[in-house]
């Protein structure tokens, strides 16, 4: 720990509902990478998980190259990748990734037979709406936080709900991702090259004029989700955030990716990464 | 120098008995929190010999404001600011469930006057689930503005302050941010600790590129992982020179190897720290590793091996 005097912040260490879960094995496993996939601008990792359990939907897994983790742009990347589950079908994991930094350029570059190390399933899920709602669910996606909505809205079509999904992308280059997704979809764009030409928030507003009964399930990046947050919270609509955080461990350990919530402090990894969007602190995104 | 590491692997601090001679860093790994991911099976895999809780307060602390994490070359900058539920909540909340762990409890504590220190380790000495206390000095003493862990003098007075209150071992966590630690280490060992541990992080700042203000929340934070080991390498041999008392060494270790390095520098057990964020049972691997470089090069007994692989460090 760092010898520099803390600013005084509230305190407490937020401890929420415990939300669902599914242990996983201890400690980290090697597992080979089966299948690799360009999607539009994104990248499909499929991996085989002899020794995991199948994760919940919205749980996520550190991911590391066995070989070759450490030689990349500026002699990174040293710490594991948080990944959310795109899609699960018995041992085989798929992981969707955009290549922006050191860590994803190697796993970017995995190719099949190769050996990828993972810690999980790791963090809670996606909780089933309190109230089942017989209109249905809207689940919003941004971007590469597209990932666990494919997982979950597979899963609440299983069980029986109609979920449509408000994908948003910047470019056409990117919107291939939504191709993963069962049910309804709309698609907004950034650049207007496809679907409706704006963010995805103003599909939410639209459909929430329309029917503001459904819960709302969101991934995407930080700007999004504050802005799904907002909305909901002026139409008290019941919304979860898949939040995302650099970090170091994933189990609860360092302490390292806390977010502001209204109670204090929460670590994303073990104390979400799904967080009630009420429980959020208004100014979560202020530095 | 005294050797606490006997012919079976075990390590005696004091009057705490380790198996075997793999602790945790304090802060690098929340055994509840793993719990709660890992299930059971943390229990029965436990990868430390000891476990060293997260560092505890007088008071509730929120820790410091994100971002709190910065990746360095084969390395980490982590700026947390000792998050805890202070004194209170942690003898109430946290203690139960720690003392459900299948190993010693190594309480880490952090004062931010003499008379913190004193509080603390009264109120925690006294809990039969606690088998030792480390004193954690890289704090600023408010009332000094001197980092208690920074200057002997202020060591000396620390030790004088809580030596008496328990028997039970007092280790003291060396910062290695010091111009000598070893003399830190002296006067550690003057004022009757049972170990000393180290390295603490090391001071460091990441700038964000953007903005090209600092990364972190606070400003600054400290460094671990392998980026450290030499200078952590270099501080164990200098302070296991110059106390008797044994040495928990700790330093970006990642592999048994690494672990043997620490051995032959001097010290006594050794701590894993941020290799455990990248494997939770690094621990145990890290171990093995050692154990099995050890039968590699004929040796067999822990004390024998790890004298032989230090001779070339004595002088």
């Amino acid at each position: 720990m760092s010898g520099a005097t803390p600013p005084e912040v509230e305190v407490g260490l937020a401890a929420p509902e415990p939300g669902p879960r599914v242990e996983a094995p201890f400690g980290r496993r090697a597992c080979p990478v089966i299948a690799t996939e360009s999607v539009g601008a994104y990248r499909l990792l499929a991996v085989e998980d002899h020794h995991g359990p199948a994760p919940l939907p919205g749980q996520f897994y550190m991911l590391a190259a066995a070989d070759g983790w450490g030689g990349e742009a500026g002699e990174r990347p040293y710490l594991g990748r948080a990944f959310s589950v795109c899609r699960s079908r018995g041992t085989r994991l798929e992981f969707l990734l955009e290549r922006i930094g050191p860590g994803t350029d190697r796993l970017g570059r995995l190719s099949p037979g190769e050996q990828m190390l993972l810690v999980g399933p790791l963090g809670i899920g996606f909780s089933e709406p309190a109230a089942p709602s017989s209109t249905g669910v809207l689940l919003v996606a941004g971007g590469i936080g597209i990932a666990p909505i494919v997982t979950w809205a597979e899963a609440l079509i299983a069980s029986g709900a109609q979920p449509l999904t408000l994908a948003g992308f910047r470019s056409r280059a990117h919107t291939s991702a939504a191709q993963l997704l069962g049910g309804d979809v709309q698609i907004a764009t950034d650049d207007g090259s496809q679907g409706h030409d704006g963010f995805v928030t103003e599909l939410l507003e639209a459909e929430l004029e329309h029917d503001d009964a459904r819960a709302v399930y969101a991934c995407g990046p930080p700007m999004m989700l504050e802005a799904v947050r907002a909305i909901c919270a002026r139409r008290a609509v019941q919304a979860q955030l898949a939040l995302e955080e650099a970090m170091a461990c994933g189990f609860g350990a360092c302490f390292g990716c806390v977010v502001r919530t209204t109670t204090g402090y929460r670590r994303i990894c073990v104390d979400g990464p799904i967080i009630d969007a009420r429980d959020l602190d208004e100014t979560w995104l202020e530095r | 120098m005294a050797r606490a590491l006997g012919d079976d692997g075990r390590v005696s601090i004091g009057s705490l008995e380790l198996e075997h001679p793999v602790l945790n860093g304090s802060g690098t790994f929340d055994a509840i929190a793993a719990l709660r991911t890992f299930g059971d099976e943390l229990r029965r895999r436990f990868p430390f010999a000891g476990f060293v809780s997260k560092t505890i307060t007088v008071s509730p602390r929120g820790g410091n404001p994100p971002p709190r994490l910065w990746e360095t070359p084969a390395g980490l900058i982590n700026s947390i600011g000792l998050p805890n539920k202070g004194l209170r909540g942690f003898l109430q909340h946290d203690l139960p469930e720690l003392a459900t762990l299948p190993v010693p409890l190594i309480v880490s504590v952090a004062g931010f006057s003499y008379e913190e220190f004193r509080h603390l380790v009264a109120e925690v000495a006294e809990r039969p689930q606690v088998a030792a206390i480390e004193l954690n000095v890289s704090c600023p003493n408010v009332k000094s503005g001197c980092v208690m862990g920074s200057e002997p003098d202020e060591t000396g007075a620390l030790m004088e302050v809580v030596r008496s209150l328990t028997s039970k071992p007092l280790i003291v966590k060396l910062t290695p941010n010091v111009s000598d630690v070893a003399a830190v280490a002296e006067a550690a060992e003057r004022g009757g600790c049972d170990a000393v541990s180290l390295i603490n992080t090391l001071r460091a700042v990441a700038i964000d590129p953007d903005t090209g203000s600092p990364w972190l929340g606070a400003g600054q934070g400290g460094l671990s992982g392998p980026a450290v080991r030499a200078v952590a390498l270099a501080m164990t041999l200098d302070v296991a020179a110059r106390v008797r008392v044994p040495v928990i060494g700790m330093g970006g270790i990642e592999r048994g190897q690494d672990a043997l390095d620490f051995f032959a520098a001097g010290a006594s057990c050794v701590a894993v720290g941020t290799e455990s964020f990248r494997d939770p049972a690094a621990g145990t691997r890290i171990r093995d590793e050692m154990v099995a470089l050890l039968a590699k090069r004929g040796f067999e007994s822990a004390q024998s091996d790890f004298a032989k692989v230090s001779e070339p460090t004595k002088k």
